[in-house]
């Protein structure tokens, strides 16, 4: 490993700008629809300290937190205690994989009716996607808990409670923290399409809807990264959180 | 069979059945008390079966296991799984992992603590246990199920396949450990080994078993005094004690 490589992922997003450059000026792309690379950094700057983008990016963050804690205190438990017992889970993993299956988005209308217009919706909906989600993976992290792990506790003496808490809970956690950044990702998904549409007024979703109707280029493409770099930054976030917690996972 | 002094475990009329396959059929067997007894046979006879029934991951169909006439619920024992990688807790650090049968007792802290630390003194193991398993090697990794199994000072101890997945280096470290740990703790100890010089090398019986339904071929005495080393591999009665149940292992791999 030459000393280098930290810095390779640095040569994907050059060559990405350098040819973003090449296609503004030798004006392959329309010049209207694709601004070059300085303005577009320019408008997430002024966007995002003290701008619109700022306080739209921390609404969407609120939402898909909100959305994240109430899928994963409602799906953690739930999922071990369905893994817990196997057959018990092969009951009700049609209906788990079916609702896991459906598009959350084609769920707005019915959430509409029962949350109204505004926030709850859109946090209901995308915390609706995430829990099935962490659900389907705690409660497969808990089933496939080390069989020689398990015979290993019980044959110490270990009772049936104590081998749900000291073993199958710890050996789900990986399986768990999978479930968390599946979940996460796909309440970001969730919630940027609500801001789009059903009556938003904020949120980064509404952000770029909001400047590709006013064709204010820059500002769209300011959105898109500021969603993107959310996105990375939670998925990062669960991973550096795994690391520190579930030290042992792959090993 | 019968030794001079009363036997520790005594197996009566053990049956088990895998859906057509009759493994065990009124199958009788005494274990002698302090003694290391390993189990010899053909592939899929069922050794890992009947360390599994005494030790109660198998229910067995029909038949009695006592220890001294007292049921596997009476009696404090150790079992140490070939898959030391998924038999350890690789959240716990090794030190927690070896008290964690303490712990299940309800051993308050600080007695667990004393007696993890008087226990890996007297075998003098030299392992970092403030490690997690998996920053250990696969020698050190099974040194810490052993421990764990015989934390609680257990009547009886049960070893299945324990080096199998060692390299040939790491498994003659691995015997020597186990030859002194025997030989400090004298617990009765019953090993279940693919591998014939192992299984002699480290045994004062071998148990040699036929194709299913298992029946005892043979119950080999192996008197050489302890500590062994490697010169006993070529001494002459290692050699004959090992050619002698090479032939009976091969008799009964012929019977089929």
């Amino acid at each position: 490993m030459s000393r280098l490589d930290p810095y390779l992922p640095v040569l994907g997003v050059a060559g990405l700008i350098v040819l973003w450059y090449i296609a503004v000026w030798t004006q392959l792309v329309d010049p209207v629809l694709l601004p070059p690379p300085t303005d577009t950094f320019r408008a997430m700057w002024t966007g995002m300290v003290g701008g619109k983008l700022g306080s739209d990016f921390l609404h969407t963050v609120e939402r898909t937190v909100y959305a994240t804690v109430i899928a994963a205190v409602i799906a953690i438990p739930l999922g071990i205690f369905l893994g817990a017992s196997e057959r018990l889970y092969r009951s009700v993993e049609f209906v788990v994989d079916f609702f896991r299956s459906t598009p959350a988005s084609a769920m707005f209308p019915l959430f509409l009716v029962l949350f109204g217009v505004g926030d709850r919706t859109k946090i209901s909906v995308a915390a609706f996607g995430a829990a099935l989600v962490i659900l389907f993976n705690v409660a497969y992290g808990v089933m496939n808990a080390r069989k020689t792990r398990l015979l290993a506790a019980k044959v110490m003496g270990a009772s049936r409670l104590r081998i749900l808490m000291d073993v199958m809970l710890l050996e789900s956690l990986p399986q768990t923290f999978v479930g968390l950044r599946n979940g996460v990702s796909l309440a970001l998904v969730i919630v940027v399409v609500a801001e789009m549409f059903i009556g938003s007024t904020d949120g980064l979703g509404n952000r770029v809807f909001e400047a590709q109707q006013l064709f204010a280029m820059p500002d769209m493409y300011a959105a898109i990264f500021a969603a993107g770099a959310l996105g990375y930054g939670l998925n990062l976030m669960f991973l550096l959180v795994e690391r520190r917690f579930v030290h042992w996972a792959g090993k | 069979m019968g030794s001079v002094a009363p036997a520790h475990v005594t197996i009566r009329g053990l049956c088990k059945r895998f859906g057509d396959a009759t493994v065990y059929d009124a199958f009788d067997l005494d274990i002698p008390r302090g003694k290391l007894v390993s189990i010899f046979g053909p592939n899929g006879c069922g050794k890992s079966t009947l360390i599994n029934m005494i030790a109660g991951l198998i229910p067995p169909d029909a038949g009695e296991i006592l220890f001294d006439g007292k049921p596997l619920d009476q009696i404090k024992f150790g079992y140490v799984f070939q898959n030391y990688r998924e038999a350890l807790f690789p959240w716990l650090r090794s030190f927690d992992n070896i008290e964690y049968p303490l712990k299940l007792m309800g051993v308050p802290k600080a007695e667990r603590r004393g007696r993890v630390e008087r226990m890996v003194a007297h075998l003098g193991v030299k392992i970092d246990l403030a490690r997690y398993p998996y920053q250990l090697s696969g020698g050190q990794q099974q040194l810490v199920s052993i421990m764990r199994a015989l934390v609680v000072e257990p009547e009886i101890l049960f070893l299945d396949e324990p080096f199998s997945a060692l390299d040939y280096e790491m498994t003659l470290f691995m015997r020597a450990q186990l030859q002194r740990i025997f030989m400090e703790t004298g617990t009765t100890t019953v090993l279940v080994s693919h591998d014939l010089e192992e299984a002699v090398y480290l045994a004062d019986r071998v148990l040699l078993l036929s194709r299913h339904p298992a029946r005892v071929a043979d119950y080999v005495r192996y008197e050489t005094p302890r500590p062994r080393d490697d010169d006993t591999l070529s001494q002459p009665d290692f050699v004959t004690t090992k050619a002698h149940c090479l032939e009976i292992f091969q008799r009964e791999v012929r019977r089929a």
